[in-house]
Parts: structure tokens; C-alpha cells; sequence
């Protein structure tokens, strides 16, 4: 990546390259932690959650509804993450482990998570309306760093962005729970047989997937200024993009595919048409699974 | 409300079981997630709405030459992605449908967000003689009367036509590739062909559901392919019944009865509530579904078998 950094540097010149590199951190830091949870879960449910993007929703209209109710911006954050994480072990007792005991079919699965997905957005929806929303933060502060310049509220959206991904990347690495979740992701038969209590270990993988994915929409939502309830589900396929490039079910790599997302998204604009951006995420998902399937860390197989 | 109000539910109804015959051939036979469905419809619309206003095409030409270029589309998606795990395939197909749906907002060529307008004369002209014709007989009134007659003419026509090559050996080829794809290989069926041959009919399917689609509405627009249409495809598809063609008509029109009968409730919401409350009742249906009756309502049990 920094390489392509140098010839972007070289070829549309330092100061552009240089801003799109910024901003491309800032997306970088919701994509990787949107992926992470996305590839986590994929391990324990065996189906990409199409309802993950809506849990972006979920817990930034929580925090929405948090601000409303008088406390400020970063301490409601707090609060709808945890809500996130909790909604997530909560609906893993309603609907996954039923669904896990029975040993469902590829679609019984995905039309639960279809399912999920849209009570989700359109339970948002029923409370807070679709309409366009300003989360009601100073966007207009920024901060100079030589030729470069960036709002106050993307820097603070970067760096915790990413501080989290560093913090994830060594929790999963270094951790006992970490081992276990990735354990449990390769390969649940296996790490039951290992003695690991896979039913606690998916729970928390559960709590630290939905946490991680409130995180993800609250970052997205102060990075942008406004959003409505699709914009998870809009997300997703970014998100999908990121946790393939990675390697399905490989932790680590979805926080790498999420930078390189991030980071692609940004890029693109010194050439084409802002409008564009997310096509970017997409021809990086086709591409991916045409050529790549197995993802740049991944060890799986992908092809039937 | 009117006849005509009902009329117009079932002409929606007719357009959304044509879409779901293609998921049903795909998902219910062949053991296909196909996620791309309004991405083929996009195209077989837009396709004909272009050679329309465009090249200046009849709508009638057009027509046809639009149903090719979905299949086209459908084989160009398939062959590199039908090698793919069963949920990359369906990853790979919604990619598919939203860079579709961008493109249409995006590019120069499709009119944008402003999208397509003038390309039913011919069809209007043709309905307005219907009409005339059935003014004799005290129903010229009913405007939706026309399309509502052609929508469902055309489904059950489309519907011959599967049932016909469902009980067809190739039919039985399909039906064997989604309940074990080796073995299928292992007697000599070349799978691959075959999966494709069933994602260009759900194709076709598709572009012949998105002309109803842009009569009805009269204008073509980026939104009207939005991934939401194929979900709602997919609930049709489980409520009717898992691999009963018949099954796809008795799923849209409940839908569509129960979605639109809703309005007559009068619940103590704004009408934005009770859209966003519309959706939220056909979530919990298809989570419940799925996890009690995955067969759906008419379908057999005996079907749900996949090749793992």
C-alpha cells in the first residue's frame, strides 16, 4: 500500500495524494472495524450476515437517541456500543443458536439474516423516520498538518479508528479470548474438540462483532455529518469487500481489507468522479472473488 | 377504495411473481442463491427503455432484443461466479445488481436519477383500445384493467412454460444438481451449463418482469432496482412455497394483499410509521419462516434438499 502511495505521490503529487491518504484513514477505521465483526461471525454462523450493516444503524441511532435525551456526543457513543454488542448476543439466543442446533441449510439462514436485516432498519426507521439526520456535531472545525488539512471530527474518528484496530488486532493476537474467537472461527469442531467452551467463546465473539459494528456506524456517522437508516445496509457490501479481500473468517485480514478499502475509496477520487466511490468497494469485491477468492490471508476454499 | 385501486395491488402483484419465478427456477430447482435478480431487471428495462427513446426502436422490437441482453447479462455474471462457493455466488450476484444500480445513477448514458421517460406510447395506445373495447361492456372504466390482464396473461404463460421444462429430463437434471451436485457430474451432466442455463431463464424472467414494472410506473428510474426488490422476492418465494412455480403467484399475492390492506388499518401513525411498520411485519415473517418453516406454506418438506 505505500508503495502505491509513492506512485500516487509521484503522479498526481505530494499534497493530493497526501489528503487522500488522510481521508482515506479515516474510512479506513469503520471499514476494518465493520469487517472484523462481519468475518468473526462468519465463522460461527457459516453465512456472511446480511444483517450486520443494519447493526451500524442500530447503534448510531441509539446514540442518536442518546444525544437527545441530553448527554453529549462521545459518552452516548459509549452507550451504543454496548447496546449494539448486547443486541447481538440477545438475538444470537433468539435466532442463530436455534438455527446452529438444527444444522439449516445455506437458506434458512440467509433468509433469517434477510429478515433481520430489514426489522432492523425499518424498526430504526419506524422511530427515527428515513429522512436524511445531522448528528449534530461541529463539523466546520479543522485542524492544518502542513499542506494537509483535516476536520477536527475525522481526526478523532482516525485515530480512534485507528487505536482500534491496533487494540482488536492485539486483543485477537495476544489474548486467550482472541485465540479462542479465532479458533472457534476456523473451525468450530475443532476447537470444541480442543477443549475450548465454544458456546461462551461465540457469545462474546458475538458481544465484541455487534460492539465493534455500532463502533464502526457511530465513526462512519461522525466522519460523514448526516445519514439515514439505509446507510448500514449501503455500507455492507464495503464491508463484504474488506472481510473477502482478507480471507473469509480471517480476523486479521479483514482489518487489513478494510484499510485497503478505505484507503482504495479515497484514492479513486484523485481520478474519477467522487460519485464513484463505492463502485470502488464492489469492483474490489468482484475482483477478489474472481481472482483471489481465498482473500490475501485467507486458507479456505471458495470454489465449489 | 375502487376496483381500480385493487386492480393496480394485483398488476404489482403480477409484475413481482414474474421477478420470482426466475429466483424460484434458481433457488427452488437449481439450489442457486441468486442475489442479482433486480440487477437483471434493471437491464432488461433499461435495455428496452433505451432502444426506445434512444435509438428510437418500437417498443415491440425492443422488447425482445432487451430480454436477449439480461440473458447475456446473466451468462456474463455467471460463468466466472457459478464457480464460486454457494454464498461467495450470492455475494458476487448483489455486487453485481448494486454496481447495476450505480451505474444507472451514475453514468451519462441512462438519464441518471432523472432516469427514462417516453417510451410507452405504443403500449398506451394499445391499452386505450382495450379500454374503448371494454367500455362496451361497462368496464372502461377500470384503467388498470389492461396491464392487470397482459401482467398476469404473461405469468401464466411463463408459468406453462416451466412447469413443462420442470418435468422435462432437463428439468430433472436441475433438480439433481441441487440435491447433489457430484453425483449429477459423476453421471456426465455438465453442471455448469446447466446452472447457467437456469440463471439466464431467471433473467429473461427478470427483464420481462421490468417491462411490466416501467409500464406500470411509466418511467424507469435507479431506484426502482434497488437489492430491497429482490428481498421482497425472496419472501414471496418462501410464503408460496419452495420449489412450486404455482406456489410464486398464491406468495405475491398474499404479499401484496396483506402489504396494501394494511393501509385500511387505522392505526394512530403517521404514514411513514406504518411504511416503515409494513416492513418490519414481512422481517419477522421471513425470520420466522426460516426457522420454522423454511418449506413455506405450500411447499414440501421433501424438496428442501441441497448439495453441501
Amino acid at each position: 500500500m505505500s508503495l502505491t502511495a509513492l506512485v500516487l505521490a509521484a503522479v498526481v503529487g505530494p499534497v493530493a495524494a497526501g489528503q487522500a491518504t488522510l481521508n482515506g484513514l479515516v474510512a479506513a477505521g469503520y471499514f476494518a472495524l465493520g469487517a472484523v465483526g462481519l468475518t468473526l461471525v462468519f465463522g460461527v454462523l457459516r453465512l456472511v450476515n446480511f444483517a450486520h450493516g443494519d447493526m451500524l444503524t442500530f447503534g448510531t441511532y441509539v446514540t442518536l437517541g442518546v444525544t437527545a435525551l441530553g448527554l453529549p456526543f462521545w459518552p452516548a457513543a459509549a452507550v451504543g456500543v454496548v447496546a449494539t454488542a448486547v443486541l447481538a448476543v440477545l438475538l444470537d439466543r433468539l435466532i442463530w443458536e436455534p438455527l446452529r442446533r438444527a444444522r439449516t441449510s445455506t437458506l434458512q439462514l440467509f433468509l433469517a439474516a434477510t429478515g433481520l436485516a430489514i426489522v432492523l432498519r425499518y424498526g430504526v426507521q419506524f422511530f427515527a423516520t428515513g429522512q436524511v439526520r445531522s448528528v449534530g456535531l461541529d463539523t466546520t472545525s479543522s485542524v492544518d498538518i502542513g499542506p494537509w488539512h483535516l476536520g477536527t471530527l475525522q481526526l478523532a474518528v482516525m485515530l480512534i479508528g485507528l487505536v482500534t484496530i491496533v487494540l482488536a488486532g492485539l486483543g485477537l493476537r495476544y489474548t486467550r479470548l482472541g485465540k479462542e474467537m479465532r479458533a472457534v472461527s476456523d473451525n468450530i469442531a475443532l476447537a470444541e474438540v480442543s477443549g475450548i467452551d465454544t458456546r461462551r467463546t461465540i457469545r462474546i465473539t458475538w458481544l465484541a462483532a455487534g460492539g465493534l459494528a455500532g463502533l464502526a456506524g457511530i465513526l462512519y456517522a461522525a466522519a460523514i455529518g448526516s445519514i439515514n437508516p439505509n446507510f448500514g445496509f449501503t455500507i455492507l457490501l464495503s464491508l463484504f469487500a474488506a472481510a473477502i479481500l482478507g480471507g473469509i473468517g480471517n480476523a486479521y485480514g479483514a482489518l487489513a481489507g478494510g484499510i485497503v478499502i478505505g484507503l482504495a475509496q479515497e484514492w479513486s477520487t484523485l481520478f474519477f468522479n467522487p460519485r464513484w466511490k463505492p463502485a470502488v468497494g464492489f469492483a474490489i469485491l468482484i475482483l477478489t472473488l474472481l481472482l483471489l477468492p481465498r482473500g490475501i490471508m485467507g486458507r479456505g476454499k471458495a470454489r465449489a | 377504495m375502487s376496483a381500480d385501486f385493487w386492480l393496480g395491488v394485483g398488476v404489482t402483484a403480477g409484475v413481482y411473481a414474474i421477478f420470482v419465478l426466475g429466483l424460484q427456477i434458481n433457488v427452488g430447482f437449481t439450489g442457486l442463491l441468486n442475489l442479482g435478480q433486480a440487477g437483471f431487471m434493471g437491464i432488461g428495462a433499461y435495455a428496452m427503455g433505451m432502444l426506445v427513446t434512444d435509438a428510437g426502436w418500437s417498443i415491440w422490437a425492443a422488447m425482445p432484443v432487451a430480454v436477449l441482453v439480461a440473458i447475456g447479462a446473466g451468462l456474463l455474471v455467471g460463468l466466472p461466479s457459478l464457480r464460486l462457493r454457494s454464498d461467495y455466488f450470492a455475494i458476487a450476484t448483489i455486487a453485481f445488481a448494486e454496481i447495476v444500480r450505480y451505474t444507472l445513477q451514475n453514468a451519462n448514458f441512462a438519464g441518471g436519477n432523472q432516469g427514462i421517460i417516453g417510451f410507452d406510447q405504443a403500449w398506451r395506445d394499445v391499452a386505450d383500445g382495450l379500454l374503448n373495447w371494454l367500455d362496451r361492456f361497462g368496464l372502461g372504466g377500470y384503467t388498470q384493467l389492461p396491464l392487470f390482464v397482459a401482467v398476469w396473461v404473461a405469468f401464466g404463460l411463463c408459468l406453462a412454460g416451466l412447469k413443462l421444462l420442470q418435468a422435462s429430463p432437463w428439468g430433472r437434471v436441475l433438480r439433481a444438481i441441487r440435491e447433489d451436485e457430484t453425483a449429477a457430474a459423476a453421471l456426465g451432466k455438465n453442471v455448469l451449463v446447466y446452472k447457467l442455463q437456469s440463471l439466464g431463464i431467471a433473467a429473461a424472467l427478470a427483464a420481462l418482469a421490468g417491462f411490466f414494472l416501467s409500464l406500470n410506473v411509466t418511467y424507469l428510474y435507479p431506484s426502482e432496482f434497488d437489492p430491497t426488490f429482490t428481498f421482497l422476492g425472496y419472501a414471496i418465494l418462501v410464503l408460496g412455497g419452495f420449489a412450486s412455480y404455482g406456489g410464486v403467484a398464491v406468495g405475491a399475492i398474499l404479499l401484496w394483499a396483506v402489504i396494501e390492506g394494511l393501509r385500511f388499518l387505522h392505526l394512530p401513525l403517521s404514514d411513514g410509521q406504518m411504511g416503515a411498520l409494513r416492513f418490519v411485519l414481512i422481517g419477522l415473517v421471513l425470520i420466522l419462516l426460516g426457522m420454522l418453516r423454511p418449506q413455506g406454506l405450500l411447499g414440501r418438506k421433501a424438496e428442501m434438499q441441497f448439495s453441501q
